[in-house]
């Protein structure tokens, strides 16, 4: 038997140890950097840090620990969010980006779930991360429901909103299902648009997140430091991240994702082999929709104020954009690739105008550089769960 | 004895026809195939070989007529209620997922009796590992009939294989249902000669050690049909111009007046 089981050579853990401290200095020198040529010299170094790691075998070695040693991963990233809340600890805009980039990190692993997984484009995912945010607003001015249950209503009502898109998405396939959900999102703002209940354009105010008596909008005093309360709504989202990471891995690493894939890559096959290709491409538009759903609720309780200019077209295009750059299927790309299209923008306020034109610029430039996104997706191997 | 069901027979189709707009694919084909044997398909380009199998798998619905399996009407059967009742496929064009790995691909044919629930397969995950290690463990013994090499190459892409391993990964992974009736839809197209006649080998290896599988065989390679088949239908035009031994069919008139045109 003993070739079933492969050689339990030890593998070195410091390259993902450094990885993840790489990561978590990456982003807090991002979020930090308000000097526009420090900022340049900074993303610079860390692409050439970035290249260099995939170019001598360092991205393979973390990886491989990483996988060698999932536990060691999650507690590397818990002290590692640790640190990086330590140091942004009173940055207020600081700590907004990061929780921002988060939520739409969760949205794009639902993304993920659609598109990489089962092969269902989606270009309305604003629509449903609005939908959340609507359902929040709404629940949120007539009180009473806690805001956990707040949280999941916009889940669920984005998925409700979402099953009046499973007939067209079912019937059609590639660039047609695209089309379909790209109508959808458009109506979605027309209705917004012209609907007086729910604020028209001018929006709705949305009180913040209060979890069982810990109110998420006042500042937090730990061991003599105070922590801005943006710091709550950062360890909420990073929370929700985690959990969508972790449904998302367990998905792939399971006979659903395997059936997903097969489903997205040949439907004869999948149907001559039994599989109900509308089933389980319901369960993953479902599963997406919910995170996006949930995700609005958490972005609309954090700004206070949403309408229907946060949930355009342009932000469903963002997310897909997200989705491709981090390399579609592999769901730890969207944490990178979320990061660089949520907050260059925001940096780049030096060129005014012109920093939607540089970062489209630098979209098609990665995107010529690495065209399977920053990480492409390995092939799935269950040799871990199949060793004996 | 013209439309009563023969005993013994596993599959059995009664006046199926198939129409494509105007083009009559199936012209009320009746066709018995017996528990245990193999099935030879033959015929020239056109003449329905593949249409037959994909009617019968359920990829495409009958215009008329019946079809029974092992005593079951499945004419109306979807798809994916057919591997249910033990049929299983290979295509001529190769439908292996690339990439994915050989070991995904051969568990989509054990798909049917695995747990695919939310919760077994998220919350239960020894459960869920027990499945993945038996279907590897199949996987593995069934591959090592074909190819020892193969076996070892489980958790490889399937991308990575040559057209051989990937014809030899498609039937493990209609054998591994431990389906009633295999078809297998031209096994030899975009190989070589020899890489042929070792599949061939290794599909009668495989049907002795799984004792008395039913195949149904397309082939234009007659070679392998002369080897593999216990009987041949011929088909010309959607219809049975003959049926029986290879060898007999082979020197009827009507089949070669059929294959090379009227001298």
């Amino acid at each position: 038997m003993s070739k079933l089981s492969p050689s339990h050579k030890t593998v070195p853990v410091w390259p993902l140890i450094a990885a993840v401290a790489f990561a978590a200095a990456a982003l807090t020198t991002l979020v930090l950097i308000e000097n526009q040529k420090i900022l340049g010299l900074a993303l610079a170094g860390i692409a050439a840090i970035c290249f260099a790691a995939a170019r001598f075998g360092g991205v393979t070695a973390a990886e491989t620990a990483a996988s060698e040693n999932p536990w060691l991963l999650r507690g590397l990233i818990l002290i590692a969010a640790l640190a990086v809340l330590f140091v942004l600890r009173d940055d207020n805009f600081g700590l907004l980006m990061v929780a921002t980039v988060l939520i739409y990190a969760t949205v794009c692993i639902g993304l993920t779930i659609q598109m990489g997984y089962a092969g269902l484009t989606n270009f309305a995912a604003a629509a449903f991360v609005g939908t959340g945010g609507y359902t929040a607003a709404m629940l949120g001015q007539k009180g009473g429901l806690p805001d956990p249950l707040v949280l999941i209503s916009g889940g669920l009502i984005a998925v409700l909103i979402g099953s009046l898109l499973i007939l067209p998405v079912l019937r059609t396939r590639g660039h047609y299902a695209a089309l379909t959900t790209l109508a959808f999102g458009v109506m979605f703002n027309v209705f917004l648009d012209a609907n007086e209940l729910l604020g028209g354009p001018q929006g709705l105010k949305i009180p913040g997140i209060n979890l069982f008596g810990w109110d998420f909008s006042s500042d937090l005093h730990i061991l003599g430091f105070t922590f801005s309360f943006y710091v709550n709504y950062v360890i909420l989202t990073g929370v929700l991240t985690a959990l969508a990471m972790i449904l998302a891995g367990l998905l792939d690493k399971s006979w659903i994702g395997v059936w997903l894939d097969v489903v997205r890559l040949d439907e004869t096959a999948a149907s001559v082999f039994g599989l109900k290709i509308g089933y389980w491409k319901i369960l993953a538009f479902t599963l997406g929709n919910f995170l996006a759903g949930v995700m609005g609720a958490v972005y609309a309780k954090m700004t206070g104020f949403i309408a229907p200019s946060n949930f355009t077209f342009g932000d469903s295009l963002v997310m897909v954009s997200i989705v491709i750059l981090g390399g579609i299927g592999n769901r730890w790309g969207v944490l990178p690739a979320a990061l660089i299209v949520v907050l260059l923008p925001e940096k780049l306020q030096f060129i005014q105008e012109y920093r939607l034109l540089l970062y489209a610029i630098l979209v098609i430039v990665i995107l010529i550089v690495r065209p399977d996104g920053f990480v492409a997706r390995r092939v799935r191997a269950l040799r871990m769960e199949a060793r004996s | 004895m013209t439309a009563t069901s023969t005993p013994g027979s596993l599959l059995e189709s009664r006046g199926l026809t198939v129409r494509f707009g105007g083009l009559l694919a199936l012209n009320e084909l009746d066709i018995d195939v017996r528990h245990g044997e193999v099935l030879g398909l033959i015929g020239p380009n056109g003449s329905g070989k593949t249409t037959f199998l994909n009617v019968i798998s359920g990829v495409y619905s009958a215009s008329a007529g019946s079809i029974r399996l092992d005593g079951v009407d499945i004419t109306t059967a979807s798809a994916q209620s057919l591997s249910n009742h033990g049929l299983a496929r290979t295509f001529q064009r190769s439908r292996l997922c690339l990439p994915l790995s050989v070991f995904d691909n051969i568990a989509l044919g054990a798909q049917k009796r695995l747990d695919s629930g939310l919760w077994q397969n998220l919350v239960r995950r020894k459960e869920f590992a027990a499945e993945a290690r038996a279907i590897a463990a199949e996987a593995r013994e069934l591959l090592h009939v074909f190819n020892p090499m193969l076996a070892d190459k489980l958790f490889e892409p399937a991308i990575s294989l040559g057209m051989i391993d990937r014809r030899r990964v498609e039937i493990c992974r209609a054998l591994i249902g431990k389906p009633k009736l295999v078809l297998l839809d031209e096994p030899s197209a975009g190989m070589t000669h020899d890489e042929t006649d070792q599949v061939v080998d290794e599909i009668l290896g495989i049907r002795k050690s799984l004792g008395g599988l039913t195949i149904i065989i397309v082939e234009h390679e007659m070679g392998l049909i002369e080897r593999v088949t216990d009987r041949c239908v011929v088909l010309n035009y959607g219809k049975k111009i003959c049926e029986g031994r290879f060898r007999d069919v082979a020197v009827d008139p009507v089949v070669r007046e059929a294959y090379l045109g009227q001298s």
